[in-house]
């Protein structure tokens, strides 16, 4: 049965990306019979080349998903550098946690509340400096240009890209290379970009492709922040999947083959800037010149500012939660009520079970799941060929070119807007996360204990379930809460598959975020934020306790 | 209640649309709905909105053991896509859409593809209360006949709101209000053209600027859509540049619009709710020196609707729902301006006494003007001006 679990697995994330793709394809090329589209035609693509607002969406797109992820890697890059010293590294680790914890829309929104031309930091400013009595009319939100949406990213992609550098550093024994190498006259950063860097790529690889994927097809945050007229091409075939003018599925379809395309052209330029870099940085090695400076206050102030900004935009939706009246220029609030947590607190409760319960559910299977397919691993010894690649597939592709095809054929099942409907396709994300962070602490794991437990004579499942899986109970646990804010966050999924009938928080606070009540909106994006917030915290909190009792088992846990 | 029915049931009948025979079907769908859970998919950017139609959950849920779920809806043709796809996947039962909130194009489109189920109108006992007389927008939707496919819960009339500290004397008309734009740069928003608010925005617009307004009652043609339409580009260009965010970027919907005004970014706005002004002060978002005020050539008016798609699951408790949101108890409560002030959809002289007294008892604060101030609403034009003008915005903004 063992055996069955990564075929099971890959099945679970592949087979609705591959149906639901195609069932995405067809209709680009003008077939889909339910709609009279039974012949191939290139319509579906004349149409949208006709679409007055497509050169200008595809720079948008490509643009703002290359700015965020660059500056995303660049800025987590550095920090790792600067993270050789102890005392930096301490301040990054706990910053992390409740900055990877945070969905992309509660801080999207946040941020929204920021930068507006209404926000805290212009009202800082007509306090300070300006005077300004009515806000500038200047769009730092919803910019033409996306800025807003590209810096929002960053936020949300730099303390990604840093917990998997910083996961990858572990093991590529990088202090002993950082020390032998500064040893040989490289300044800190030099040593660390020739000596480390090249062994920490192969790693960071999957990951910066999934980020590149992400940014340039995100729907959330462009929703919130990005401009609208044209939007971002995943925005925009987002609006033409919902037009009551059904012919325009055919141009939506072709639209998503179209970002597609453009995800798959920037992953392809990336290994191309990849091998760039590459030979770029031989070069510079090949002269052999030393030095280099160690200072890393530059970086630091970023790291900060990165840091700052996403703490204040959670603040802010505090403050907002809990405002009573607050208008501009004034810094705070005239006062304080809990009013509007209490208007929206029986709505809320329901929302938020049915955030939990799919998250809930979503979670527990990819931790079985992911637990069979390692155990399985260990126990035949080598690897399955199925490769990590697959299992990064589902976070590749644009969501928006194979959701929507998924939600026809769930359609088509009757499966639409059920909760295992929703809670497979939360696990097509969920599964992934959940696996690459459980896959290297499990496989790190000291097997002597295993055998001595199986010389004791206990069968295969007594010693998962007694050594293994008590002592990854730390690893468990984050992989959980990993995979719990990956579900909470999620948007599209939800709406897709929940046929729109199924609200979780992510889909009220993306729905409310255009109102006008800005309230509202904080206390739905703060209660958004605070499940997976719990969630983690759990996860640090929950080993800790338990490790109270068995002092001994400090160590291994 | 057994006694308001009957007077209902009489009332009904002067008006020829009841017979005994019709309570006891009524009798038959009260029995068949409870139970229920009807997913009423109503547009959910608006927040007093969301508070009635949870007030009205819980009258349900109370009177009538019918559940009620609002699926709050980013834009209500997702509502109307989801019936079209149920349609097109051959699901002609069980449907997942019970009820729409649903106007102009979104229910032509429904009409036109039979979509809808009905008619269902004179099904419900209230539905004799309805003013059809003195409201013939509720029994017209966009120059488009309901035929009783469509229920009519609240009315709605185009109004603005302005900040009395800052503009004590603002436009009276749509050329004056361009006017004003220009020398307040930056300062008047109207929603994106793809919110109805917005293509009422434009609407109001022509209604005013078209040489001959009664074209705009029939369908709009390839012929005489730029020919009629041509005075209001002519408008809107020379104001554009002069609109918030230089008429290149624009808030998703009335609520962010409000939005902005209450954060001081705007000076005037457009609202559908001749309360707006009044219920956004009282619950703090406006600020208590905003006004309404209306064009000297009158605005537009129009009704809300309810439908049932043709296969929704949960006919029976959909139209409970229906004649609930029609009790004078319900549109008391809607037209409240401590709830939405949405104007009621019912004659009030039909009423008797202690259920008008409801109304009468209503506030009327200094920021909502009266019926008299309001003047007499502005037909709708066809929906197919809207969905024109929908598709000419989009190319203008986005060239």
């Amino acid at each position: 049965m063992l055996r069955a679990a990564p075929f099971l697995l890959m099945a679970i994330l592949l087979l609705p990306v591959a149906a639901g793709g195609l069932a995405t394809l067809l209709p680009a090329f003008g077939y889909l019979p339910a709609l009279g589209g039974t012949a191939l035609s290139l319509d579906p693509w004349r149409a949208l080349l006709a679409w007055p607002g497509l050169g200008r969406a595809v720079v948008l797109t490509a643009g703002t998903g290359a700015a965020a992820t660059g500056i995303s890697l660049g800025l987590a890059v550095a920090l790792a550098i600067a993270a050789r010293r102890a005392g930096v590294l301490a301040v990054i680790e706990a910053a992390l946690a409740p900055l990877l914890a945070t969905p992309h829309a509660a801080l999207a929104i946040g941020f929204g509340f920021l930068a507006a031309p209404s926000g805290w930091i212009a009202r800082l400013a007509a306090w300070a400096v300006t005077g300004w009595q009515v806000p500038p009319d200047i769009a730092t939100v919803q910019d033409p240009a996306g800025i807003a949406l590209v810096l929002a990213l960053c936020l949300k992609e730099t303390p990604y890209l840093l917990l998997m550098i910083l996961a990858a550093l572990a093991q590529v024994q990088a202090p002993a290379r950082q020390l032998m190498a500064q040893g040989l006259g490289y300044g800190p950063r030099r040593a660390w970009l020739f000596g480390v860097f090249p062994l920490v790529w192969p790693q960071m690889r999957l990951p910066v492709m999934a980020v590149l994927a992400f940014s340039l097809s995100v729907v959330d945050v462009a929703i919130i922040l990005g401009p609208s007229n044209p939007p971002t091409l995943a925005v925009q075939v987002l609006r033409w999947f919902g037009d009551p003018d059904l012919a325009l599925w055919f141009v939506a379809s072709a639209g998503a083959m179209l970002l597609a395309g453009i995800v798959l052209a920037a992953l392809t330029l990336l290994r191309g800037a990849e091998a760039a870099v590459a030979w770029a940085g031989r070069q510079v090695a090949r002269t052999g010149r030393r030095g280099g400076s160690g200072f890393d206050g530059v970086t630091l102030g970023g790291g900060a500012v990165v840091a700052i900004v996403a703490l204040a935009a959670l603040a802010v939706l505090g403050v907002w939660s809990l405002a009573q009246s607050w208008r501009f220029p004034d810094l705070l609030p005239r006062g304080w009520t809990l009013a509007s947590w209490q208007a929206q607190a029986p709505g809320l409760a329901g929302t938020a079970g049915v955030t939990l319960g799919i998250g809930v559910a979503a979670t527990a299977i990819a931790l079985l799941l992911a637990v069979a397919c390692l155990e399985n691993e260990r126990r035949i010894g080598h690897r399955p060929h199925a490769s990590l690649a697959l299992l990064y597939l589902p976070l590749l592709v644009p969501q928006v070119a194979f959701l929507f095809g998924m939600q026809a054929l769930l359609v088509r099942l009757r499966l639409d807007g059920t909760l295992a409907a929703l809670v497979w396709a939360h696990l097509i994300f969920v599964l992934p996360y959940v696996f690459l962070a459980l896959a290297d602490p499990w496989r790190a794991f000291d097997t002597r204990l295993l055998r001595t437990a199986s010389c004791l004579g206990a069968p295969p499942w007594r010693v998962l379930l007694h050594v293994s899986l008590p002592l990854l109970a730390r690893p468990l646990l984050a992989a959980a809460a990993a995979g719990f804010a990956v579900s909470a966050g999620l948007y599209l999924p939800t709406l897709f598959a929940g046929a729109g009938r199924v609200a979780t928080l992510t889909t009220e606070a993306v729905t409310l975020s255009s109102g006008g009540d800005r309230r509202v909106v904080a206390v739905m994006a703060a209660a958004q934020a605070l499940l997976p917030l719990l969630a983690y915290a759990l996860a640090v909190g929950l080993p800790a306790w338990r490790a109270r009792r068995r002092a001994g088992l400090a160590v291994a846990a | 209640m057994t006694l308001t029915r009957r007077r209902l049931f009489a009332a009904a009948a002067g008006l020829g649309a009841a017979r005994p025979a019709a309570a006891a079907a009524w009798a038959e769908i009260e029995r068949a709905g409870r139970g229920q859970t009807v997913f009423w998919n109503a547009w959910g950017g608006d927040e007093r909105t969301n508070a009635f139609i949870a007030w009205a959950a819980g009258r349900m849920a109370g009177d009538h053991g019918v559940e009620v779920r609002h699926v709050r809806l980013r834009d209500t043709a997702e509502a109307v896509t989801r019936v079209v796809a149920e349609k097109a996947a051959g699901r002609s039962a069980g449907g997942s859409v019970d009820l729409i909130w649903i106007n102009g194009p979104n229910f032509l489109a429904m009409k036109q593809q039979g979509l809808l189920h009905g008619p269902v109108l004179d099904l419900l006992p209230h539905a004799a209360l309805v003013d059809r007389e003195g409201k013939p927008a509720t029994l017209v939707d966009f120059t488009v006949p309901t035929e009783g496919y469509e229920v009519p819960w609240r009315m709605a009339r185009v109004v603005f709101v302005h900040d009395a500290a800052r503009v004590p004397a603002p436009p009276r008309s749509m050329a004056a209000l361009a006017d004003w734009a220009v020398v307040h740069p930056g300062r008047l928003a109207h929603p994106s053209v793809r919110n109805f608010l917005g293509a009422t925005f434009l609407k109001q617009a022509l209604a005013e600027l078209a040489a001959d307004a009664t074209v705009l009652q029939a369908p709009a043609t390839d012929d005489n859509f730029m020919p009629v339409t041509a005075p209001l580009w002519a408008w809107y260009g020379a104001m554009r540049p002069h609109l918030w965010r230089g008429g290149r970027n624009f808030p998703d919907s009335g609520p962010s619009l409000r939005g902005l005004m209450n954060d001081g970014e705007i000076d005037i706005m457009i609202s559908f709710n001749p309360s707006e002004a009044s219920v956004a002060i009282a619950n703090g978002t406006l600020p208590p020196s905003v006004r309404t005020f209306v064009l000297a050539g009158g605005t537009i008016g129009n009704c809300s609707f309810n439908a049932i798609p043709f296969n929704a699951a949960h006919k029976e408790g959909a139209l409970l729902l229906c004649d609930f949101l029609l009790t004078p108890e319900a549109q008391a409560k809607a037209m409240d301006p401590a709830m939405m002030g949405s104007p009621t959809v019912l004659a009030l002289d039909r009423l008797a006494p202690a259920e008008r007294k409801r109304f009468d008892d209503l506030p009327r604060p200094p920021a909502t003007l009266s019926d008299g101030e309001l003047g007499r609403p502005l037909p709708e034009p066809h929906p197919s001006w809207m969905t024109r003008i929908a598709t000419a915005w989009e190319t203008l903004v986005n060239a």
